[in-house]
């Protein structure tokens, strides 16, 4: 995360070459990326089907977000999700890099290489993979009824309490490795004299992780958080593929709102002020993730 | 010193956790391989018969002309505007900056949905450009980031060396500075393909036709038409996934650098 002003300009005389350097990038993305942001908001203005003339409706369609039911329950699906995604990842990633960091253990890449999987597999075939786990007739039913608990089994997405959940769990499979991986990186960098330092003090290992580790690794918790954390807000991909919001609205979330919305039930003006939405609120908690790392670090 | 048990307690742990990271891989690949749903022949087979069934040959085409075009694109143009604001000092520069490193955190929900509509008023809707070049501009922004940081912190020294020998800037930039940026410019190329060619979102509202569906679209309709059977839908997963699990596999170095730089993309 580079921010803040840049120490030092780049040397070198100012030169107007740089703008035919810039223009080719420059084009595509105010054509297909600061464009359509412009669209979004005068979209979100209206009151729009995508077929006829629209009507004006100033800001009703953020309005709506705070008092359509529907709405307000997608934005809450999606800060449970962030426990699932984020916070239940940090947890178990912040132990379990501990536990590595001091461990002369055999078979650390294997284990690095396996952890990191989940992120570069499209989210669909996770979803594909999880359904089945879920399935009625599924994997983790299987494993139940082996243990003689037959009495849990349920088709998991298709249960009105445990379909969000559910989804939840998928998200802490897929961000649990990056942020272990993260933050082993992170804890390899802190230098050994601290830990002797520390155990000198007479330190025993629950201070040492609390005084030395976690002051440590303050700006990997932060990058850990703000990834994780859009990663839950901007879930899609694996609600269209297990449950599409249902069932009833239970696992319905912002992105899904946005799809189905302007292309499911035509209210395209809607559809744009969800999006919009979602774009300030990634902003925001990016940087205000990024100001709490800041403070505190010399 | 580690004792004894200790060790014994962090192999524990790490089984524990590689057993959770690979139970719904494994889950699938044995689906894949297993006997068919029809009770016909185990194994390999059932890739050929998903093949068929799935037409997951035209979708991959597709997923690879589409992934081809934008990691080319987008690398080339971010290699050139990275090179303008690493190196170059002009007015304006600092807000421009700004501009591109807006896209890095912009959702492509936010902005899919107006694309679509404005696309389809010019007739650019089910077509390949409609799939790829959004995917071009939410790459770029990520990209001019990416090799500008690596441009500011390049040898000065040699810059300025072939700068006084006469060298053109565009010659400086691509015999000078590319060369020793191989590692940057690797490492973006496989972020930015891992994301082209996962993406999910941009395709399923761009594309109507069959033909130009991508490997993760064609997927999702194949399981929507296959509710029977597992085996088919697991071996078309397979597919789907392989070929960036391939990559990851032999540049995993570049994977976890990439992403653990904070790329807000996903």
């Amino acid at each position: 995360m580079a921010r803040g002003r840049a120490a030092g300009r780049p040397p070198g005389e100012p030169r107007r070459v740089a703008y035919l350097y810039l223009l080719p990038a420059l084009v595509v993305y105010a054509a297909f990326l600061l464009f359509p942001i412009g669209r979004a908001v005068q979209f979100s203005l209206y009151d729009w089907d995508g077929l006829s003339v629209g009507r004006w409706a100033g800001l009703d369609n953020y309005a709506a977000i705070i008092a359509d039911e529907g709405l307000r329950d997608a934005f809450g699906h999606a800060l449970v999700l962030v426990v699932f995604y984020a916070l239940i990842p940090l947890a178990v990633g912040l132990a379990l890099a501990a536990v590595l960091n001091h461990a002369k253990v055999r078979g650390l890449g294997f284990f690095r290489t396996v952890v990191f999987l989940p992120q570069v597999v499209a989210m669909v075939v996770v979803a594909v993979a999880w359904r089945r786990v879920y399935a009625p007739d599924g994997t983790l039913n299987a494993l139940l009824g082996a243990l003689g608990l037959e009495s849990l089994t349920r088709g998991w997405l298709g249960d009105y309490a445990f379909a969000l959940p559910a989804v939840g769990v998928v998200g802490t499979w897929v961000e649990t490795g990056l942020v272990t991986v993260l933050l082993l990186a992170g804890m390899s960098r802190v230098p050994p004299d601290l830990y002797e330092a520390a155990r000198l003090d007479g330190a025993g290992a629950v201070r040492e992780f609390f005084a030395v580790t976690l002051p440590s690794v303050r700006g990997e918790i932060a990058v850990a958080l703000t990834l994780t954390v859009i990663a839950a807000l901007r879930t899609f991909d694996l609600v269209y593929v297990t449950t599409r919001g249902g069932p009833g609205t239970s696992t319905t979330v912002p992105s899904y709102e946005v799809y189905h919305r302007a292309f499911g039930l035509g209210q395209v003006g809607s559809a744009a002020a969800v999006g919009v939405t979602l774009a300030l609120l990634i902003f925001v908690i990016s940087f205000g993730i990024n100001r709490f790392a800041d403070r505190g670090l010399t | 010193m580690i004792s004894r048990g200790e060790r014994v307690a962090n192999y524990v742990i790490l089984s524990v956790f590689a057993v959770f990271a690979l139970l719904p891989i494994v889950t699938i690949l044995g689906a894949a391989l297993g006997p068919s749903d029809s009770g016909g022949t185990a194994g390999p087979a059932n890739f050929a018969a998903a093949w068929e069934a799935g037409r997951f040959g035209t979708y991959l085409r597709t997923s690879l002309a589409v992934s081809a075009f934008v990691v080319v694109v987008s690398v080339v143009l971010s290699v050139m505007s990275g090179y303008a604001f690493g190196t170059m000092r002009f007015r304006g520069q600092s807000a421009l900056f700004y501009l591109f490193m807006l896209g890095i955190m912009m959702p492509s929900e936010a902005v899919a949905v107006p694309l679509y509509f404005d696309l389809r008023s010019l007739g650019l809707i089910d077509t390949f450009w409609s799939v790829a070049l959004p995917q071009v501009a939410l790459s770029v922004a990520f990209g001019t980031f990416w090799m500008r940081a690596y441009f500011r912190a390049s040898n000065r020294a040699i810059v300025e060396a072939a700068r006084i020998d006469g060298a053109s800037t565009w010659r400086i930039l691509w015999q000078v500075l590319v060369p020793p940026a191989r590692p940057a410019v690797v490492t973006l190329t496989v972020l930015v393909f891992m994301w082209t060619w996962n993406e999910f979102l941009i395709p399923l509202i761009m594309v109507t036709s069959e033909s130009l569906r991508t490997a993760p679209l064609g997927l999702a309709f194949f399981q929507g038409q296959h509710t029977s059977g597992f085996t088919l839908l697991a071996a078309g997963s397979v597919i789907v996934a392989t070929p960036v699990v391939i990559f990851y596999l032999f540049l995993q170095r570049h994977f976890v650098r990439g992403l653990l730089q904070g790329a807000v993309r996903e």
